[in-house]
């Protein structure tokens, strides 16, 4: 039995060209073009609000405040972007290789000198490249408005929260990214892909909650205990990792994460204790739910890669 | 000239029990059209993407222009051009914007691609509608297209698997057109269809592939004499008295039929008309018509797969 050979040639040639494809194609896409409406709506639905509703006097960190503060009916713009960007990601991830197939593009495709790494790696990069230009370009509106309404120009402090916010934002869409795209390889049927992606959304953005309650009171050991496996439960949900990140990001008071202790949190600043944590503790609080986003996206991606590998060309 | 650019050896693919590909022994040589047939799923799609590197082989080996598609894939493609069965564009880009991306994917320089794409389009008859979409194509234009795909790459070698499924008759006569232009060009050919009588019309060899193995391959020719016995046929009209004990005693003949009254039909291994004449007029008939039937590859094929399996081997499609 010979080893397995080595292949020859790198494995990113035609990367970039995949990437430029997939990219227009995103953009000038119906379904991209849908959602971005929907994004600068809801982006100038609760900017107005939060213009509206921040404290009167001077008062720290306002350009934070713009994207946490919320009036009663409507969730504030994290809360949004927390429904908005799995949608978006699953939407630019669902049909990326299955469509391929079903058009009967991918084996002309993959008869030109190239690897199926570049096709896979090209088309997450121009999702994840996608969905940053969206954000970004949300993000400066949202920045540059503020400026315009509150008259004075964001704190350097500020604008690095802002661009840690942004890098979250990122990522948690990539794990959505990820995913959907696992699916698109998996799946034959594009429509089986987004529907699967979106059951796994729900699950963790309604069910997983739940569940982490009732097993945490059935399985875990004393008060303490429950607690304790209630929030590992909780932190393997992206939702929580993301909500955790831009909780602590967003707000400098905020001094540690979880249950528990957000109860404590809140009695100090019932008490009136409110110094802000410098940026450098803030990151140091979350660098575990950032790298854990980080790293689902890495392990989905590489996930989708395997099967992609394996999988048979031929219809 | 007679240098082998498609070799392979024992090259076999197996998925779960069923053996795609069987032991394939196989060698092209430049410049040749080979033309491989054989029913459904009878490992010819197999045997093109082991040879392009798409799907690994489970044991044996491949040579394509002297590389490794297992280990130099990218060489290969590069100078293999290969028309999938069904190709399929992009359906919302131009007829020009999918050359254009296929260009990238090949790194063309733009102002090399821009030339090769409208001197392809341009040579496929597809110039006027370069500019349109796709998705308004017909499956002759979008075959058209894959061809013009190819010749952006300029290559030493053309894989074309079923082109002319789905064709109707007009537009697989100009395919063939298409090929027998190739040919001219030196471009060595790798065909595999269903269409006998045109496999038969441009192929120089021709493989039969059943079950994974290749069970017959040679000239059309050849393989009739394997199969057919006589390679010849000489179909002769006489009047006057039965011919058949007088015609089966020339030197050479396999079989001889009366198909009709005074009319008979002579299997041989050679051309054996002016013998036949000789013997039909020595005998005191009135020789009315002499004609000499190439053999055909539909009968060949017929043929092998009627002796070989009573029951059509279940097709996965």
């Amino acid at each position: 039995m010979i080893a397995k050979p080595v292949r020859e040639g790198s494995p990113w040639r035609g990367l970039w060209a995949v990437v430029a494809k997939e990219m227009a194609d995103h953009l000038t896409s119906v379904r991209m073009g849908i959602l971005e409406v929907i994004v600068l709506l809801t982006a100038a639905v609760t900017l107005y609000m939060a213009l509206q509703n921040l404290p009167s006097g001077t008062s720290d960190f306002l350009f934070l405040r713009l994207f946490t503060i919320s009036q009663d009916p409507l969730p504030a713009f994290v809360g949004f972007l927390g429904v908005l960007v799995p949608l978006i990601a699953i939407v630019l991830g669902f049909d990326s290789i299955n469509g391929e197939f079903n058009r009967r593009t991918l084996s002309r495709v993959l008869a030109q000198p190239i690897y199926r790494d570049a096709l896979l790696l090209g088309k997450f990069l121009a999702g994840l490249f996608t969905l940053a230009l969206v954000l970004t370009a949300i993000w400066l509106m949202i920045i540059g408005l503020g400026i315009f309404r509150l008259g004075v120009p964001p704190t350097g402090e500020e604008v690095a929260r802002g661009l840690l916010f942004l890098l979250a934002t990122i990522a948690y869409g990539g794990i959505w990214l990820g995913l959907a795209m696992v699916f698109s390889v998996r799946f034959r049927q594009p429509a089986t892909a987004a529907l699967a992606s979106i059951s796994v959304w729900i699950f963790f953005s309604v069910f997983w909650g739940m569940l982490v309650g009732l097993i945490a009171q059935g399985l875990g050991r004393g008060i303490a205990g429950q607690i304790q496996l209630e929030l590992f439960l909780a932190r393997l949900s992206p939702n929580t990792l993301y909500a955790e990140s831009i909780l602590a990001i967003l707000n400098p008071e905020v001094r540690a994460l979880g249950p528990l202790l957000l109860v404590q949190f809140l009695q100090l600043q019932h008490w009136g204790v409110r110094s802000p944590l410098p940026l450098s503790q803030s990151l140091l609080l979350v660098w575990p739910q950032l790298t854990g986003l980080i790293a689902g996206t890495i392990v989905l991606f590489a996930i989708g890669y395997v099967l992609f590998q394996r999988q048979e060309i031929r219809a | 000239m007679n240098e082998i650019v498609i070799e392979t050896e024992n090259l076999t693919k197996r998925y779960g029990d069923v053996l795609a590909v069987d032991h394939l022994n196989l060698k092209i040589r430049a410049g040749e059209v080979f033309g491989v047939l054989g029913p459904n799923g009878s490992g010819k799609t197999t045997t093109i993407l082991m040879l392009l590197g798409l799907t690994e082989p489970t044991d044996g080996w491949a040579r394509v222009l002297g590389f490794d598609p297992m280990r130099q894939p990218l060489e290969v493609k590069s100078r293999v051009g290969y028309l999938p069965d069904q190709v399929g564009f992009y359906d919302e880009l131009t007829a020009r914007e999918n050359l254009a991306y296929t260009a990238k994917l090949n790194g063309l320089a733009r102002p090399v691609a821009q030339r090769r794409i409208s001197d392809a389009l341009e040579r496929m008859g597809l110039a006027d509608v370069a500019d349109r979409r796709v998705g308004t194509f017909s499956r002759g234009m979008r075959q058209r297209l894959g061809v013009a795909e190819i010749l952006l790459k300029h290559p030493q070698v053309i894989i074309l698997d079923e082109p002319t499924l789905g064709l109707d008759p007009e537009a697989a006569r100009e395919f063939l057109q298409i090929i027998r232009a190739f040919k001219e060009e030196k471009i060595t050919v790798l065909l595999s269809s269903h269409l006998l009588h045109q496999v038969q019309a441009i192929c120089d060899r021709v493989g039969l592939f059943h079950q994974g193995r290749m069970v017959l391959e040679g000239t059309v020719r050849e393989l009739a004499r394997q199969v057919l016995g006589g390679a010849y046929r000489v179909h002769v009209r006489a009047v006057g008295p039965d011919l058949s004990e007088a015609l089966r005693k020339i030197p050479g003949a396999v079989n001889v039929t009366m198909l009709d009254s005074n009319f008979y039909r002579v299997e041989a291994q050679e051309d054996l008309r002016a013998e036949v004449a000789r013997v039909a007029v020595q005998a005191g008939a009135k020789l009315l018509s002499l004609g000499l039937e190439e053999p055909s590859l539909d009968e060949v094929y017929t043929r092998y797969f009627q002796d070989l399996t009573p029951f059509p081997s279940p097709s996965e499609g």
